[in-house]
């Protein structure tokens, strides 16, 4: 206990600015304590064995207005609706919505999407082309692939992109101010709930007209849920993904002999999508969660009430797990990684993110045999933001 | 010989992550109609007990049981 008086507690988030994430050093036992911008101190979690039992465990909430949650940014004073948004639920309300959804993003659905991405692809492939060399990757073709095929599954039009691009650009970034994440939670929920409405006179065949038709209708849903539901999928559906194919493009661009791999041996690719979900691991603040009882997590004591940080981007460089974790190795094989989190929450768009991931590095490399860094790697400048990315990348083929 | 190697599934417990799946196709596959998880075999062939025994490793909610050799 003397310790914490001793040793000063560092500051969390640590902040990112490239590849390799900024890891702290807990020593053997990966556990120690951080304090957060909003004052509050919580335990952070770094090996691979704690957050599976972290993340799997009962005695740990997501539900963010509960007393003691670790808040990395100030709340807005009046809580912002959160209706439907499950991410920040618990069961067995969490159940309910997640399971309204499964049969959505399952395997078997999602490759039925296929040709839809591959045309997508393709389709940004054309325009980054006709923007003439060098070009920004990630407003050519990183953003408009998941923010088009997002739209597409949800029934959004894509015309509005930029309307919901600059939101959640917003309600993501450290930088933002409480009253700035309430309006634009509030300007997507108002968004929607005319989206919404529209769809309900007029159905299409997408996700948004189906949920109404057959949760809201029913009386399983109301219509407020299905807002936060639906700002909840577009959000993390387009800004996660879009990050990952900028980081990738730049993580495979400087590694020519592992790209020279990929290219040989096209097998690989969906390896390559594995370890580069493992490697750069783009949820870089961690999970947040709070005890709600007493409990231990790899025999380290938690408190009720206290709050927990389970710290993917280190679970994913743990030696136990992937030898020479630092090194970017297409052929590990490196299933057991946590990029999309664990436990009951853990992605539910993994399928889909993996199919744009496939497709988009496949058909980007191989229709631009040539393509290479137009500027000095030690220029690009990165997104430090809930989700980590790049923010332009110049590239030249 | 220790015996086959056997596989239950608690779908009460899964979340839909699709993991298994993708781990050991020839074991599990998701419900049509709600995406949880569904055995295909609960005494799986030799050659995939390996992917079966990492399929419970990842298993996100834990709902995979293994037993056996
Ligand atoms: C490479 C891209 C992606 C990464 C790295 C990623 C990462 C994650 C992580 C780490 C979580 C767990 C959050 C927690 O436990 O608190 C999560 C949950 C979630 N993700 Fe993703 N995600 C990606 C793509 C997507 C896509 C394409 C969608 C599609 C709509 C999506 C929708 C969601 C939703 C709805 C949840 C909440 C699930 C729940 O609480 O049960 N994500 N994601
Ligand atoms: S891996 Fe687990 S949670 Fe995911 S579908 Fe299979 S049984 Fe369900």
């Amino acid at each position: 206990m003397s310790d914490t008086l001793v040793t000063p507690i560092p500051a969390y988030p640590f902040g990112n600015d490239g590849p390799e994430p900024r890891l702290p050093d807990f020593g053997q036992e990966g556990v120690g304590r951080v304090r957060l911008p909003t004052g509050q101190e919580a335990w952070l979690f770094t090996r691979h064995e704690h957050l599976r039992e972290l993340l799997r465990s009962p005695d740990f909430s997501s539900d963010f207005s509960r007393p003691g949650f670790p808040q990395i940014r100030p709340m807005p004073k009046e809580a912002p609706q959160r209706d439907g948004s499950f991410i920040r639920m618990d069961p067995p309300e969490h159940t309910r919505f997640r399971r309204m959804l499964t049969p959505e993003f399952m395997i078997k659905h999602i490759r039925t999407l296929e040709p839809l991405i591959r045309q997508t692809v393709l389709g940004a492939l054309e325009s980054l082309r006709a923007a003439g060399k060098p070009a920004d990757l990630v407003e050519h073709f990183a953003m408009p692939v998941p923010s088009m095929v997002i739209c597409h599954l949800l029934g959004v039009p894509y015309a509005d992109h930029e309307f919901f691009q600059q939101r959640s650009r917003v309600l993501l970034a450290w930088a933002s101010t409480p009253e700035q994440v309430q309006t634009v939670i509030e300007e997507l929920r108002e968004y929607l709930v005319r989206l919404i409405a529209e769809k309900r006179r007029n159905p299409g065949d997408d996700m948004i007209s189906r949920l109404a038709a057959e949760r809201v209708e029913t009386g399983e849903m109301t219509e407020r849920e299905l807002v936060g539901l639906s700002v909840l999928l577009l959000v993390a559906g387009h800004e996660t993904t879009a990050n990952m194919i900028g980081l990738s493009t730049l993580v495979m661009l400087q590694h020519p002999a592992q790209l020279e791999r990929l290219r040989q041996d096209p097998a690989l690719i969906d390896d390559t999508v594995e370890e580069l979900l493992r490697y750069l691991t783009i949820v870089r603040t961690g999970l947040t969660r709070v005890a709600v009882r007493d409990t231990t997590v790899g025999g380290h004591r938690v408190g009720a009430g206290e709050g927990v940080i389970g710290l993917l981007s280190a679970a994913n460089r743990d030696e136990d797990v992937f030898t020479d974790a630092e090194r970017f190795d297409l052929a590990r094989g490196s299933h057991q990684h946590m990029a999309f989190g664990f436990g009951i929450h853990q992605c539910i768009g993994q399928p889909l993110a993996r199919a744009e991931l496939r497709i988009a590095l496949q058909e980007l490399f191989n229709g631009l045999p040539e393509l290479a860094l137009a500027v000095d790697p030690s220029t690009v400048e990165f997104r430090d933001a809930v989700v980590f990315g790049v923010r332009r990348l110049e590239v030249t083929w | 010989m220790s015996g086959a190697l056997r596989v239950a599934v608690d779908r009460e417990a899964c979340c839909g992550s699709g993991n298994c799946v993708r781990t050991a196709p020839e074991v599990f596959d998701q419900d049509d109609a709600d995406g949880l998880v569904l055995l295909r075999r609960s005494e799986p062939a030799p050659g995939d007990w390996d992917a079966v025994r990492q399929a419970a490793y990842n298993c996100p909610a834990g709902a995979i049981a293994v037993a056996g050799p």
